[in-house]
């Protein structure tokens, strides 16, 4: 009764791990909106590239907030993960984290999440990400770049403007292209404009899995222009970032 | 620093309506976000379908127009998300799933369905979840059709649990003797997922 035939099974970790306390080792800015928070877990937990850790923070009065943030960090090493946060306007936890975490500060996590939307390191992927949907694809690069299977791996990342480009030192690469929607940087040879099949086209490889992560709207339009370049709607993971704080 | 509480951390203002709130949820107002895994289908009214199967006495096909033609059901209330927003007083057109498994006779041994989904997504409910006027087959939403990209033409709704249990695209039930994972579930989330339990993820 399926239109499409199902996804593949998925072999995910079966269960995330029990909450923990993480100390903050170390933060920093990747672009004026966006934190990196590097933390060590208390105990070692194993996470695939393109999973989430959930932190949890606890009022005095027993009041708690919980949100997912995607490691950014390649996975190898289990008792440290970076989190990369965007701050949200009015967000309560990602402006908890950016205007009052310092390092040597604990913070409560659990993790890690999602089994369908990782990359194992040891197949073809197609990489396409908008805004802070870069973080998890940043996971999967790494890896690649780590294992020495660069050539597994390309990335398309779509971002307003150079200041709001993620790891933007550590990015460049043959097997990496950022296209600016609203601003390009001086000399760029492609001219701002929103994602197009053009800046698709020379990433397709038949039976890669395409990875797509960012807003609601930029993993539609995203995942609509690989459909349009014949991908088959199957070979397309999306991941879509809600408003979540 | 002590354990209980993090430094510094106070929240935002306690909202009015947080005793409807299940444990860790906040509202979102407005807001609906969207969080499919996959590509937003586009569904064909002309031939959707939508099927009760497995351990039933017979089972059921109705199209489009046959199951509109089925006594109205609607749901007023809240969903939850295990991502942890909610949505307050929301308005839901369908029909209930008690009159599509009447249609088609569970037998006594069914006590779990797999729902499924037109792009091939599953989710696993037990059958008491899905009866007793606690779920919907649902088309409108707050008086206007259901948005392809949360779950339209139509999805499952099934409130009093965790969101991704609602099937977007929902294409039918299966009813089984056995519990067997769907595709979150295989994936770390918990096998009920109710959110008064916080049953967010498999062993919770």
């Amino acid at each position: 009764m399926t239109d499409v035939p199902a996804p593949p099974p998925a072999t995910g970790p079966g269960r995330p791990s029990p909450w923990q306390f993480a100390t903050v080792t170390d933060l920093w800015h990747e672009t004026p909106r966006a934190k990196t928070f590097r933390l060590a877990l208390e105990r070692p937990t194993p996470f695939l590239a393109g999973q989430h850790f959930i932190v949890r923070l606890t009022a005095p009065d027993g009041y708690r907030a919980q949100r997912s943030y995607s490691v950014a960090t390649a996975p190898g090493d289990d008792s440290r993960i970076d989190l990369t946060v965007e701050l949200l306007k009015g967000g309560e936890v990602s402006g908890y984290l950016h205007d009052v975490v310092v390092p040597g500060d604990t913070l409560e996590v659990r993790g890690p999440i999602g089994g369908w939307f990782v990359w194992r390191g040891d197949t073809p992927a197609l990489l396409v990400g908008g805004g802070s949907g870069l973080v998890p694809l940043m996971s999967m690069l790494r890896l690649a770049r780590a294992t020495g299977r660069s050539d597994l791996v390309r990335l398309a990342v779509s971002v307003r403007s150079p200041d709001d480009l993620y790891y933007r030192d550590e990015l460049p690469g043959p097997e990496v292209t950022v296209a600016y929607s609203r601003e390009a940087p001086p000399g760029a040879d492609r001219a701002a404009a929103r994602l197009m099949a053009a800046d698709l086209e020379w990433m397709l490889v038949e039976g890669a899995t395409c990875y797509v992560c960012g807003s609601a709207g930029f993993a539609e339009a995203a995942s609509r222009l690989l459909v349009g370049l014949g991908v088959p709607v199957p070979d397309i993971r999306v991941e879509r970032f809600g408003p979540s704080g | 620093m002590g354990r209980g509480s993090t430094r510094g951390f106070f929240g935002r203002r306690r909202q009015p309506e947080s005793g409807r709130l299940p444990p860790g949820q906040y509202d979102a107002g407005r807001e609906w976000p969207v969080l499919s895994a996959e590509v937003t289908p586009g569904l064909d009214t002309a031939t959707w379908t939508f099927t009760v199967d497995g351990l039933v006495d017979r089972p059921v096909t109705w199209t489009w127009d046959e199951i509109h033609a089925l006594p109205p059901s609607a749901y007023n209330g809240d969903i939850h998300c295990v991502t942890t927003w909610s949505k307050l007083d929301m308005r839901f057109d369908g029909v209930s799933v008690d009159t599509l498994l009447a249609a088609a006779g569970p037998r006594p041994e069914a006590a779990f369905v797999m729902a499924r989904s037109h792009t091939g997504y599953t989710t696993n409910l037990p059958l008491a979840d899905v009866t007793g006027g606690k779920a919907w087959v649902v088309w409108d939403v707050d008086g206007g059709p259901l948005p392809a990209e949360h779950g339209g033409p139509a999805r499952l709704l099934v409130p009093h649990l965790y969101f991704w249990k609602s099937a977007k695209w929902v294409s039918g039930i299966e009813l089984r003797d056995h519990d067997s994972p769907g595709f979150w579930e295989r994936n770390g989330y918990h096998d009920r997922g109710d959110p008064w339990l916080e049953q967010r993820y498999q062993g919770d």
